[in-house]
């Protein structure tokens, strides 16, 4: 197996076990990141927090799945945006 | 560490913004010089792990939550510059679609996390590592010095960022505009919990994924960025 392959399949498992990010703090009763609470919002985020408006009060379960499915769309993009990077960069000549 | 919108003003966002173009386009100029078609998965991957990697959220218990960046990592394998790339794609996705990390705040934040960070762990592991065999255990402590030192500092640049805030900002009476902490608050806030506890999860994870490589994909360690 190639070396890349092993290594997407790694992030698979990473997006998997995402929810454990969510799940911990909880458990744990920890509060968010210091300095990360809401001030002003410039910018409104189609899915801020990496939850889905609605599904709060559906509980842990629920915003589990919104996580990993968060994490696989910002990779998505991230994939699709590296690409680009990648094909303006390897145009040579300019 | 990712800096919301309202906590910095605008003269620091600014600042930073100004500070990372010229950095941004070195970036991409000496990544094109040695860019190679086979070598964009490998980007994506830094990009997509550093991305996934700061999702999981590590609880201090009753305290605050943190979390491992992993631009360590990849600019040990891909390089700093090729690293800053990647670290600032996940960055970016991460302030657009979810909120992480304020719009105005991406040049401090991709300063702090796609700069400082893979810079300072990429040298050191340089160091350390230095005529090292790739198989050594030497690589794998680099690697962990590496990450824990890498993330600190960039930790405690956060700190001095938020803890400027009320001298640079504030109302006639005093009143801070906008991050209200001071810099001893911010400072140990920031450097505390990541020395503590953010900065060994960075280190693991940086030490880890090296050892799985020395036995996996040894060349990775060896070509030395892009």
């Amino acid at each position: 197996m190639k070396i890349t392959t092993k290594l997407w399949i790694g992030i698979v498992v990473l997006i998997i076990l995402s929810p454990l990010g969510l799940i911990l703090p909880k458990h744990f009763k920890a509060g968010g990141a210091w300095g990360e609470a809401k001030l002003s919002s410039l910018w409104k985020a189609p899915l801020p927090d990496y939850a889905f408006k609605g599904w709060e009060e559906k509980g842990l379960s629920h915003s589990s799945i919104a996580y990993i499915i968060s994490a696989l769309l910002g990779i998505v993009i991230i994939v699709i945006a590296v690409w680009l990077i990648g094909k303006i960069l390897l145009k040579k000549g300019d | 560490m990712h800096i919301p919108d309202g906590y910095l003003g605008p003269s620091t966002c600014g600042f930073f913004y100004a500070v990372m173009i010229p950095i941004w386009i070195a970036s991409s100029k000496i990544v094109k010089k040695t860019l190679k078609a086979k070598q964009v998965p490998m980007l994506a991957i830094g990009a997509a792990f550093t991305f996934v990697i700061m999702m999981f959220n590590v609880p201090i218990p009753g305290g605050s939550t943190g979390h491992a960046v992993g631009g360590v990592l990849v600019a040990i394998l891909l390089g700093p510059w090729a690293a800053c790339i990647a670290i600032t794609v996940a960055l970016v996705v991460q302030a657009l679609l979810f909120g992480d990390g304020g719009i105005t705040a991406i040049g401090a934040n991709c300063f702090n996390m796609a700069f400082i960070l893979p810079f300072v762990g990429y040298y050191l592991y340089k160091v350390i590592s230095y005529n090292a065999p790739i198989d050594s255990n030497r690589r794998i402590f680099a690697a962990a010095v590496a990450g824990y030192i890498g993330i600190n500092v960039a930790a405690f640049l956060a700190g001095v960022e938020f803890g400027l805030q009320p001298m640079l900002h504030h109302t006639a009476s005093g009143q801070a505009l906008y991050s209200p902490y001071g810099l001893k608050v911010a400072i140990y806030a920031m450097a505390g919990e990541h020395l503590l506890v953010f900065g060994w999860v960075e280190a693991i994870v940086t030490a880890l994924v090296v050892k799985y490589l020395q036995k996996q994909s040894p060349e990775l360690l060896r070509e030395g960025g892009l």
